[in-house]
């Protein structure tokens, strides 16, 4: 334990600020939202994806994660949340190598579709002028993003997913400070 | 960090926050469903904006400048007394400019001006049910929501027509939302059921009492049920404003004396008084 | 002009706030009011206080009815206000009122059991004229004491249950829930729906209680035990390993014993309804025991027909912090939706005119 390294510099005015990214980010999907506020997190984790998880998950929230020992030591410190084995009983899901495919995740239920699980997934790098076409809530005409390092199927997935509303898994994907998010309710097109 | 008090930033404690926030991501990736969140016990009285008080203070941050009305007015009391709550407990910048806040907390109105991106829209909603006149059980309208059951609501209205031939609600006027969820506007003025629509600025609900949060995601299609022959129609009383002579806005009539005499205002102060002062420094 | 009066918010704030500091005062040539004689003195309004502001704290429910000027309602929202705001060290042991120190104990369905029926400061058999001699004050002439024979005080439910007469509650090792966390769901359980009830408001609860007896809900209830004294308050830290008494607390508990027909898997029994509530509050507990019994109709099989017997109803309206801030949230400004209806009532009567004319 006495490797860790800090949480938010500023744990109360960190959270804000990375809540308020998440937030935009969320209802402008594809938009890139930079986050700061950790000065080390623990490897492979980027400070977008460790500054997600302090702002998001505690004691409450079910935390399923691949990205090891010092990572897992480091969220049970800061944020005390409960860390599972079965990415289906997870609230949050951290995954910095290949995820879990989102069928596997808490959907929600028809009457309580936001019992869902939020992913999110530590990629090589995200870019906003050119890639996928993003249309639907958040979004007025059409955003672009690019993103390097999801599954080769993630395009099938996530129409699945859609097709599931209200149900559905919603993700956040994290490359270094930058952040961007895709709700359930966003239509993907490949460029 | 603490401002005055010895309460938290923002007066939640962090744990609060971060559940209030959870609820509030999936608020915004479920457009128009009711998210049931753990409402604690505000310094203020259920039905006074604990909902959208709760909502501002896991928003706010000390980068943001917020604007309180009620009525449309940021001096009304109720506005008042919220805003030196945040005033207090957060610190942050207050405003009265709509277009210089970069959260405005409402009740009953929508802004004039039309909002735009980087602005967040929190409404005080006393019930977040749009069905709970026609279906009072909790456990029914859930299952009706989970259905898109919304037959009831259209049959009321239809009613409304064959009776008086108008549809006779003139507030709280329900919507869908994305084409999926019936959601309560909250009270606003059947007026305001437009720009709600595809507006560039986050939506954000909050029942406090009810335990409800709710939101609408920018360009987002909000539409006021209807039907083809009788479409809806919002309303405003048809004079100008005796201040600044605006015949687009909303207006609150006054009553002048007890003879019958009334004149009308705009509801939105900061709208009234930036007209009034345009009108001055163009003379 | 009349527009500009109904504005100025602020300063008018500030003004109310001044006079009601004043008006709380009241006439300042009499002595001020000390919380330890609102503490002493008024003790069952302190007890209500704390009941519904569900934070035990003799002090500051006394210093919460001083601030709400006897408002006891508005003293519990202070109290609740404030609780909300303290961090959570752990959660108690169930107490064991079994082991309660007495300092009242009846039954209704016993002439006598063991342990005896204590009367204690009751106003049961007080004939309710007012003193004038209480006017003019004074200290009362000391009670008789007696020492306690040291005898146990077997709970009534106990007793019938040893004759296998009474249902079993079966014990559960399941966190309850916490409905200050998590909002209600529905259908909501019994330790949910008892922690509502031990919050809730005295009169609502009293109200559904006694429609219970009118035939609302089918209720034959007998008050098998109330007792009230104090009881320790016991935690396991869990660096510890081992409970430590933190202290004592008053409360009051009622076991309503209901005749329960019996169903396809039970057969006739009684059953009972459990009231509990901090201080010495025994309207209130026997209410909440008549009402847990009406709301354990589904649960038993019985017919679901009255008020008292419905969950949503009941939970969602016994609060009287929820219920007080939305009733009287009705006098805030809402000139906006009337104008809105004053547009739209006048459009109505406009087209039936005009449809009268044609």
């Amino acid at each position: 334990m006495s490797e860790l390294t800090p949480g938010f510099a500023d744990p109360v005015l960190g959270a804000q600020s990375c809540f308020r990214a998440i937030l935009e980010a969320m209802s402008r999907p594809g938009r890139l939202q930079r986050v700061a506020g950790i000065d080390q997190p623990p490897a492979p984790l980027g400070v977008a994806a460790a500054a997600t998880m302090l702002t998001l998950a505690d004691a409450d929230t079910p935390v399923w994660t691949d990205a090891g020992r010092a990572a897992e030591d480091w969220l049970r410190f800061h944020a005390g949340c409960p860390l599972v084995a079965s990415p289906a009983e997870a609230a949050f899901l951290l995954a910095t190598g290949r995820m879990p495919a989102l069928a596997t995740l808490a959907q929600g239920s028809e009457e309580e579709p936001h019992r869902s699980a939020t992913l999110i997934v530590e990629v090589r790098t995200l870019a906003e002028t050119v890639g996928w076409k993003l249309t639907g809530p958040g979004i007025e005409t059409e955003h672009r993003l690019q993103v390097a390092g999801l599954p080769a199927d993630f395009l099938r997935q996530w129409a699945a997913n859609r097709r599931g509303f209200p149900r559905g898994v919603d993700v956040v994907l994290t490359a270094g400070p930058w952040l961007a998010a895709l709700p359930r309710t966003t239509r993907i097109e490949e460029a | 960090m603490t401002i005055e008090t010895g309460y938290n930033f923002g007066y939640l404690d962090e744990n609060t926050k971060r559940m209030i926030r959870r609820a509030l991501l999936k608020a915004v990736a479920i457009p128009g469903h009711q998210v049931p969140f753990g409402s604690r016990e505000m310094p203020l009285p259920y039905g006074w904006g604990t909902g959208g008080i709760q909502v501002t203070a896991s928003v706010i941050g000390p980068q943001d400048r917020l604007k309180v009305i009620d009525q449309g007015a940021d001096d009304t009391t109720n506005a008042v007394s919220i805003r030196r709550f945040f005033a207090k407990v957060a610190g942050v910048a207050t405003t009265e400019r709509t277009s210089g806040a970069t959260i405005i907390q409402t009740r009953h109105r929508i802004p004039e001006v039309k909002l735009r991106e980087g602005q967040i829209l929190v409404y005080q909603v006393p019930m977040p049910e749009p069905l709970f006149r026609l279906e009072p059980r909790v456990s029914e309208t859930r299952r009706m929501h989970a259905l898109a059951d919304y037959g009831l609501m259209h049959v009321r209205l239809y009613e409304d027509i064959a009776r008086h031939g108008h549809i006779a609600i003139s507030y709280n006027y329900p919507v869908m939302v994305g084409g999926r969820y019936l959601m309560s506007p909250s009270p606003i003025p059947a007026f305001d059921n437009p720009k709600m629509h595809r507006m560039p600025a986050l939506q954000l609900f909050g029942a406090g009492r009810e335990k409800r949060i709710y939101a609408v995601p920018p360009y987002t299609s909000v539409q006021s049920l209807d039907f083809e022959d009788h479409p809806f129609q919002p309303i405003r009383a048809n004079a100008a404003c005796a201040l600044c002579g605006a015949r687009d806005s909303y207006l609150d009539e006054v009553v002048t004396d007890d003879k019958g005499g009334r004149m009308f205002v705009c509801s939105d102060t900061d709208y009234c008084n930036t007209r009034q002062a345009a009108r001055e420094a163009a003379e | 002009m009349a527009y500009v009066a109904v504005k100025g918010g602020e300063r008018a704030i500030d003004a109310a706030h001044a006079w009601l500091a004043e008006a709380r005062r009241g006439d300042a040539t009499l002595p001020e009011l000390s919380l330890e004689q609102i503490e002493q003195q008024l003790g069952l309004a302190v007890d209500r206080v704390m009941a519904e502001g569900a934070c035990y704290d003799r002090g500051l429910a006394a210093l919460a009815v001083k601030q709400a000027r006897g408002d006891l309602i508005e003293a519990a929202f202070l109290l609740r206000a404030y609780r909300t705001t303290l961090p959570r060290f752990g959660a108690s042991l169930p107490m064991d009122t079994g082991a309660m120190r007495l300092r009242r104990r009846i039954s209704a369905t016993y002439k006598d059991l063991p342990g005896g029926q204590v009367l204690g400061p009751t106003f049961d058999y007080t004939h309710r004229l007012l003193d004038f001699a209480l006017a003019a004050g004074g200290t009362p002439p000391p009670a008789p004491q007696a020492t306690p024979d040291g005898e146990a005080t077997p709970r009534v439910t106990g007793i019938l249950a040893q004759e296998g007469l009474m249902a079993p509650e079966a014990p559960s090792e399941t966190e309850p829930p916490d409905l200050t966390r998590e909002p209600l769901s529905f259908p909501a359980e019994r330790p949910l729906r008892l922690q509502a009830l031990a919050r809730g408001d005295e009169g609502f609860l009293l109200a559904m209680g006694y429609s219970t007896q009118r035939g609302y809900g089918n209720a034959h209830p007998f008050v098998g035990e109330i007792r009230m004294g104090e009881v320790a308050v016991e935690i396991a830290p869990p660096e510890l390993g081992f409970p430590i008494e933190i202290g004592e607390i008053t409360v009051t508990e009622c076991q309503m014993v209901n005749q329960f027909a019996g169903s396809k898997t039970e057969p006739p029994q009684f059953t009972r309804g459990y009231g509990l509530v901090f201080g010495h509050g025994e309207r209130k507990a026997m209410a909440m025991s008549l009402v847990d019994r009406a709301l354990r109709a589904r649960e038993l099989g019985e017919e679901v027909d009255a008020p008292a017997q419905s969950e949503e109803f009941v939970l969602y309206h016994c609060d009287n912090v929820e219920a007080t801030g939305f009733v009287e949230h009705l006098k805030l400004p809402h000139y906006v939706d009337f104008q809105s209806e004053l547009e739209k009532v006048r459009e109505m009567r406009a087209t039936v005119f005009r449809e009268a004319a044609e």
